[in-house]
């Protein structure tokens, strides 16, 4: 176990919650003094983010399936909710993942505001969406995770209302509407497993238990499970988004400013399926068996439905926003197989997805800042006008389309492999089914992508743009972009390095499934 | 005969009175009283001293309201028709603190517009003084005279502005409309009167239970809660609120949503689980359906509003609704369903009445609470852009802020102790209908935020020292409520001494 008492005590609550302090101090800070709260914010994120490396530091890698660093204090009694927090080997990639998305987000923003402007305003918000998404991975207690599960909700509204594109306006509250619709009935199916386990508590754990114990007793009937995990499949299937929820997603990613399209494909987008996985199939592991047929079904539509809506775009991001359907459908594949192979590469597959998405959000929002569109028949030649971004839109295409050698490969393929053998209690004929359809979807996957770099980088640069001055790659792109590039070459070559830290709370948790199934 | 009468009246013996329980609507009155006097005996350039009274008056008789919960012992008085007990003290501390921020928000409004002074604060703690006999009444006639009391000095006050037709309007189409439900709610109550042959709730709640199934009971029963009703803006008894609530001057609209509104709920409530806790058959699918249609309909008008202030009046209608909901369920739930209740009401208090300053505030600049008035608000005022988002949002129920805790628990009542077919649907109505309100909502915040100046005019809004008070003590509570359990505990401690 963890051995660093400070760290136990405080390591969590001050990473997660620093975020938000440095928001206070922002508020206090003058609008003109412009480099204080770019300084302020940085800094700000990279203290939390060395609270989070302290704790990864310190983790007993040996004991991932365990909770560590628990904190429990009481909170809202008369609920039963409680203020407990955690972390395992299942949080610990996707908080990595968030304390390394942010900073670089912030770097990036250095000299890329979007209009109109008001850095202070924008930091802020950002820092806002950190505490939010750090405290979903690490709230171990339903309510307490409701709770920072919304709160990313409103800045991340206010930053595609405010700082977006054309149609932000529609954008911005589409997203909303449709997450918190998603978030209501989560609410309920919540609220309704409090009552029906009686366990008095919305500890994940104690629920857990409680659910395990009345089922075996024969006291809630399977089709309330089923009822209730119906409710969370919304609510996180929106959050992910599956087919056929996932209309609001063009739309935000496409009118989101650089910044926010990358938090919100990096991060935002794994809290629905850390949700599945911790939440739904953690909590309800019959109900899970039940759903995982239709659940394997919709991500297998998600992903041909996501790459033929690739092939079908004009504009280089809401491309890459389809891909995200698609890459989000092989997670959900993974998970739909309810085994810790299955597991694994969904978990390995939201942070690749991270990194790589991230990444290729960043460079389009470099290309709109320097060519003023994303059409992509007005864009070409990238590699001649600024050779470095084009290779690195090259590199990145490559792991997103699932190359072996970088990280894409590690989420896509054990999650194809992982349906060849779902585990007990799982229609096998079904499965074999998706894994066929599936990797078809990997050969689609390579067309859009190969054709959308086609089309932008090769040949030579339109008539519009042949004697425009485009800049490569700045400084400030090369800080925000390398860490993403490095990391996606090292998990590519090395997967054992995040597999290890993961594996063993995915095998506890396959093992329930798998004795449920049986 | 007049001898017969000098008789009895030779035996009557004056009823034990505890001063102590009655404290603070003493206070309350010694206050309507110095306000009065003061408005007499000052010349008019020094008018500003009556809020000020009348402030230091209301948050005086909160006092009397902390050393009785100290205190904690249950009193009751007439026989029971009065009682002071933990559920009376929680409303009283509401409607006081309520009242108190009210009178903040009228300072300035009533002050430069040229208005009565001295009789506006007199009849807003008249109004106030029937709210707070109302959390203790416990018998027909004690409930009647406080609805009565709170609500005829609110009819003149939503009639205040009366060079202005639209206020004309509210207060007479308020006053017919209170006028109309007082007399429907008079017949139910004096068919219960006379089925049961006392006016104590306690009385009629043995005498339903011994008779349950005569249809003039279920009449009765249903006339009552009508009544009521109509206090609390339910669909489809709710037309009077939007043209009272635009034609109103804003402090009183807010004093309305709020204030009055929770008066109505704790009426509801002392009848549903004194009087009627037998007659839940009766109660519980009324209320559902009158929830069910209350939110349904108040956010679906709500979304076509352009001005802020009907917005607020619909929306109002709406939450109305969600605070229903948990007494469809009091068959299976009393006590669950009381505190979601009274949970969500002092939630609501706080985030309305803030809605209500911001409103108040933007208007001094723009002198119009039409919606498009509102566009870039976030550009000249930062802080009123982020205060109204603020309470927006928690009046949609995102957390962290307040609301989400008031949905939380009606949800949470509306579920317990099993899941149930009516539960479950309406819950899910609920759910349905807060992503609809969330739409409007967050369009204000889409007109103030994401929008341009509409004329252009950046100069920033001043804001009196009275209002941002108001707006300081409505943010930090509606902040912590969201995010402790502060709401819930005094949710939890407000219980009926009667019921145990």
């Amino acid at each position: 176990m963890a051995n660093n008492e400070f760290l136990t005590d405080w390591g969590l609550i001050l990473m997660t919650f620093l975020p938000l302090a440095g928001a206070l101090v922002m508020m206090l800070i003058p609008k003109e003094d412009e480099g204080t709260h770019k300084v302020v914010a940085l800094l700000t994120t990279l203290v939390s983010a060395a609270f989070g490396v302290a704790v990864l530091a310190d983790f007993d890698y040996d004991h991932a399936d365990k909770l560590q660093y628990v904190v429990d204090k009481s909170w809202i009694e008369v609920i039963s909710s409680r203020f407990q927090l955690g972390i395992d080997g299942l949080a610990l990639p996707l908080v990595a993942l968030t304390l390394l998305i942010t900073p670089l987000v912030i770097i990036y923003s250095w000299h890329h505001f979007p209009e109109p402007k008001n850095p202070k305003a924008f930091l802020i918000l950002i820092l806002v969406l950190q505490t939010g998404m750090l405290g979903s991975f690490v709230a171990q207690d339903l309510i307490l995770f409701f709770v920072f599960f919304e709160v990313v909700l409103l800045p991340m509204y206010f930053m595609i209302g405010v700082w977006g594109g054309e149609d932000r306006q529609y954008a911005s509250i589409k997203f909303f509407v449709y997450t918190f619709f998603g978030s209501a009935l989560m609410l309920v199916s919540f609220i309704a497993l409090y009552f029906v386990t009686g366990a008095d508590t919305f500890s994940m754990t104690g629920l857990a238990a409680g659910v395990a114990e009345r089922s075996a007793a024969g006291d809630i009937a399977l089709s309330t499970q089923v009822l209730i995990f119906g409710g969370m499949f919304i609510g996180f299937g929106i959050k992910v988004p599956m087919f056929p929820f996932h209309t609001w997603l063009p739309d935000a990613h496409t009118q989101a400013p650089t910044q926010g399209s990358v938090i919100l494909a990096a991060v935002l987008l794994k809290l629905g399926t850390y949700g599945f996985i911790r939440v739904a199939l953690g909590i309800l592991p019959e109900a899970a068996v039940e759903w995982a047929p239709w659940i394997g079904l919709l991500a297998v539509i998600g992903i041909i439905y996501g790459a033929l809506g690739c092939l079908a775009q004009t504009d280089m991001k809401r491309l890459i926003a389809f891909s995200s359907v698609a890459h989000m459908g092989f997670v959900m594949l993974g998970i739909s197989t309810l085994t810790d192979f299955g597991l694994n590469a969904a978990v390995f597959g939201s942070v690749a997805h991270g990194l790589i998405t991230g990444m290729l959000f960043f460079v389009a929002g470099s290309v709109k800042e320097r060519y003023h569109t994303l059409e992509i028949k007005r864009l070409g030649g990238l590699l001649v006008k600024a050779p470095k971004m084009g290779w690195i839109l090259g590199f990145v295409s490559m792991a997103s389309l699932g190359l072996p050698g970088l990280a894409g490969f590690w989420g896509e393929i054990p999650a194809i492999l992982a349906s060849y053998n779902p585990a007990p209690g799982l229609p096998v004929e079904t499965f074999r089914t998706y894994m066929v359809i599936a990797a078809i979807g990997t050969v689609f996957a390579a067309g859009y992508l190969l054709w959308l770099y086609q089309r932008t980088a090769f040949g030579t640069p339109t008539e519009e743009f042949a004697d425009a001055d485009i800049p490569d790659v700045q400084p400030t792109e090369w800080i925000a972009w390398l860490p993403l590039l490095v990391l996606t070459l090292v998990l590519g070559l090395y997967p054992h390095l995040l597999f290890q830290v993961m594996d063993p709370a995915m095998t506890a948790l396959g093992d329930v499934l798998a004795a449920v199934g049986s | 005969m007049l001898a017969a009468l000098l008789q009895q009246g030779s035996t009557f013996v004056r009823p034990e009175i505890d001063f102590h329980a009655f404290a603070p609507e003493l206070v309350l009155v010694g206050t309507i009283v110095a306000v009065l006097l003061v408005d007499l005996f000052t010349p008019e350039s020094s008018r500003g001293i009556v809020p000020q009274v009348a402030g230091l008056g209301l948050l005086a008789s909160i006092i009397p309201i902390l050393t009785l919960a100290l205190d904690g012992t249950d009193r009751g008085m007439f026989g029971g028709a009065y009682a002071v007990d933990n559920f009376a003290l929680t409303l009283k501390l509401l409607f006081l603190a309520s009242a108190y921020v009210v009178v903040l928000l009228s300072t300035n409004y009533i002050a430069e517009g040229d208005y009565h002074e001295g009789e506006y604060y007199f009849l807003l703690l008249s109004s106030t003084l029937g709210m707070t006999l109302m959390a203790s009444a416990r018998d027909l006639v004690s409930i009647f005279v406080a609805l009565e009391l709170l609500s005829i000095p609110a009819y003149m006050l939503a009639g205040w502005r009366k060079r202005d037709g639209k206020s004309n309007e509210a207060g007479i189409k308020y006053y017919l409309m209170g006028v109309f439900a007082s007399a429907i709610m008079l017949y139910g109550m004096s068919l219960l009167y006379g089925m049961s042959g006392s006016t104590m709730l306690t009385d009629i709640a043995a005498s339903l239970a011994a008779d349950d199934t005569a249809p003039i009971l279920t009449l009765a029963v249903l006339f009552v809660l009508i009544g009521f009703a109509f206090k609390v803006s339910a669909v489809p008894f709710h037309t009077w609120a939007p043209d009272t609530y635009e034609g109103a001057p804003t402090p009183i609209t807010a004093f309305l949503a709020v204030s009055s509104k929770a008066a109505g709920f704790v009426a509801l409530l002392q009848l549903a689980l004194v009087a009627f806790p037998g007659r839940d058959d009766v109660v519980g699918p009324f209320m559902w359906v009158l929830a069910a249609l209350t939110m349904t309909v108040g956010n679906l008008i709500a979304l076509r509003q352009t001005n802020v202030v009907r917005l607020l009046a619909y929306s109002g209608i709406a939450q109305a609704g969600y605070i229903l909901a948990p007494f469809a369920v009091m068959g299976d739930n009393p006590d669950g369903m009381m505190k979601a209740v009274i949970t969500y009401l002092i939630i609501y208090a706080a985030t309305n009445l803030g809605a209500f300053a911001v409103v108040l505030a933007v208007a001094r600049k723009t002198r119009s609470a039409e919606l498009t008035s509102w566009g870039g608000l976030f550009e000249y005022a930062p802080g009123l852009t982020v205060v109204m988002s603020i309470f927006l949002f928690s009046l949609a129920g995102i957390p962290p802020l307040g609301g989400w805790l008031g949905k939380f628990v009606v949800f949470r009542s509306l579920l317990q102790p099993e899941l149930t077919v009516g539960g479950v649907t309406l819950a899910i109505v609920v759910g349905v209908n807060s992503v609809i309100a969330l739409y409007y909502y967050a369009n204000v915040a889409r007109e103030m935020w994401f929008k341009p100046v509409p004329d252009g005019d950046r100069t920033p809004v001043r804001v009196p020292f009275s209002l941002s008070a108001a707006l300081a003590i409505t943010v930090l509570i509606t902040l912590a409520f969201g995010v402790s359990n502060l709401a819930t505990r005094i949710g939890d401690l407000s219980t009926f001494a009667l019921l145990g």
